[in-house]
């Protein structure tokens, strides 16, 4: 008769990449718990300005900073983990040379700064209150 | 004296134990020693009762695969130095059913491999004629998919995986390469009859992409990168299906 080993529900702290691993999935939520924070801005926005300015009151509050602090690192985490596996799932050629996986996550780095700096530039460079 | 080391040996013996339990054993330290040394002496002057799979002792033949400290390992490739002197847990490989003390059932591992149908495929009719001799492939062809088949069929990649632990249905790492291997041939055509398994729910749809079945593998086959690319072509089908469902893949 074979033995067959029973998994504990502790095999992720076993070895660091599994908790690393297990820490990239939950940071998820912080990336949906963000979405649904901006989903109820634009809601508050629509019930008119006394609604918004409740609503931005909300994140005036120094609890409100600790979360924004906790859910940016969770985010970069997810962002930064998931750009560094890009080059497992992108394999481009030029010629017969693969492009070297720094190149592609590269890229996703390269994107993301651009983007962040169209985001800086509306929010900041405009003059509109951000 | 001498100097020595300990080895913590995972021992399961079916017709005297139940459970299985850990049997310590000091062996010689010598530097130029893997872990198999230390193994094949414990068997040759200590204890002829361990079991244990191995042979080519040269990284080739991919049967000689434990757990070390609780990583993958073949046991032929790690040296007592990187343990030395810490002791050395050796257990048989995660995720399989033990046969006896170091030896798994790889029976499971065998019929995954086999159900991606790892050979090439040929459209009913498009063999080519032996006297026209063999499919010529440029070396970008060959590039596609040579570091796939550098696989030696060692399952440190199953051992790894905490989804195929979970879930022993998971096809897992190996197994989807060796699909791949297939697919990315230009001399194939059998990619159409290998997604109803690479593609299922228990195919790579199952893969989290934790990574570590390619920090393992000994032979840089690299299983995580295949099956991911394997999920973006599925994707990339799924989408040409449903925006051109007159264009279907032949
Ligand atoms: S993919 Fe690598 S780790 Fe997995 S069986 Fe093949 S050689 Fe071993
Ligand atoms: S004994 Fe053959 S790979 Fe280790």
């Amino acid at each position: 008769m074979s033995y067959i080993r029973k998994v504990p529900n502790t095999w992720w702290l076993k070895r660091k990449p599994y908790t690393l691993f297990i820490v990239r999935e939950i940071t998820c939520v912080a990336v949906a718990g963000y979405c649904a924070f901006l989903l109820y801005l634009m809601y508050a926005l629509r019930q008119g300005p006394e609604a918004y300015a409740a609503a931005l009151g909300l994140i005036m509050s120094p609890t409100s900073y600790v979360l924004h602090v906790v859910g940016l690192l969770f985010v970069l985490y997810h962002t930064i983990t998931w750009f560094n596996v890009t080059p497992k799932v992108f394999v481009f050629y030029v010629g017969e040379e693969r492009v070297p996986a720094v190149v592609v996550a590269g890229a996703h780095y390269a994107g993301w700064l651009g983007v962040s700096a169209l985001v800086a530039w509306l929010l900041l460079g405009t003059g509109t209150p951000g | 004296m001498a100097q020595t080391i300990e080895l913590e040996i995972f021992r399961y013996r079916p017709e005297q134990e139940s459970e299985p339990t850990l049997q310590s054993y000091e062996v010689p330290y010598n530097e130029e020693w893997v872990v198999l040394d230390a193994i094949n002496y414990i068997k040759d002057e200590i204890d002829g009762t361990l079991s244990y799979r191995w042979s080519c002792r040269m990284g080739v033949c991919g049967s000689c695969g434990m757990m070390v400290n609780g990583v993958p390992r073949l046991t032929c490739a790690a040296f007592l130095k990187e343990y030395y002197p810490r002791k050395i847990l050796v257990e048989p490989l995660d995720g399989f059913p033990v046969e006896r003390d170091l030896v798994t059932d790889m029976d499971m591992f065998v019929a995954k491999l086999t159900s991606v149908s790892p050979w090439i495929i040929r459209n009913e009719g498009e063999e080519k004629p032996l006297e026209e001799g063999t499919y010529l492939q440029s070396p970008g062809e060959l590039a596609e998919y040579k570091h796939y088949s550098m696989c030696i069929n060692c399952m440190l990649c199953y051992a790894a995986c905490p989804v195929f632990a979970l879930d022993t249905n998971f096809l897992g790492p190996a197994a989807i390469a060796i699909g791949q291997r297939y697919n990315m041939d230009s001399r194939d055509q059998g990619r159409d009859q290998r997604q109803e398994v690479i593609a299922s729910h228990d195919g790579i749809w199952h893969c989290t992409l934790v990574g570590e079945c390619s920090t393992v593998c000994p032979k840089d086959v690299d299983p995580a990168g295949a099956i991911q690319r394997a999920k973006l072509s599925s994707t990339t089908d799924y989408f040409k299906d449903l925006l051109m469902p007159w264009g279907r893949r032949t």
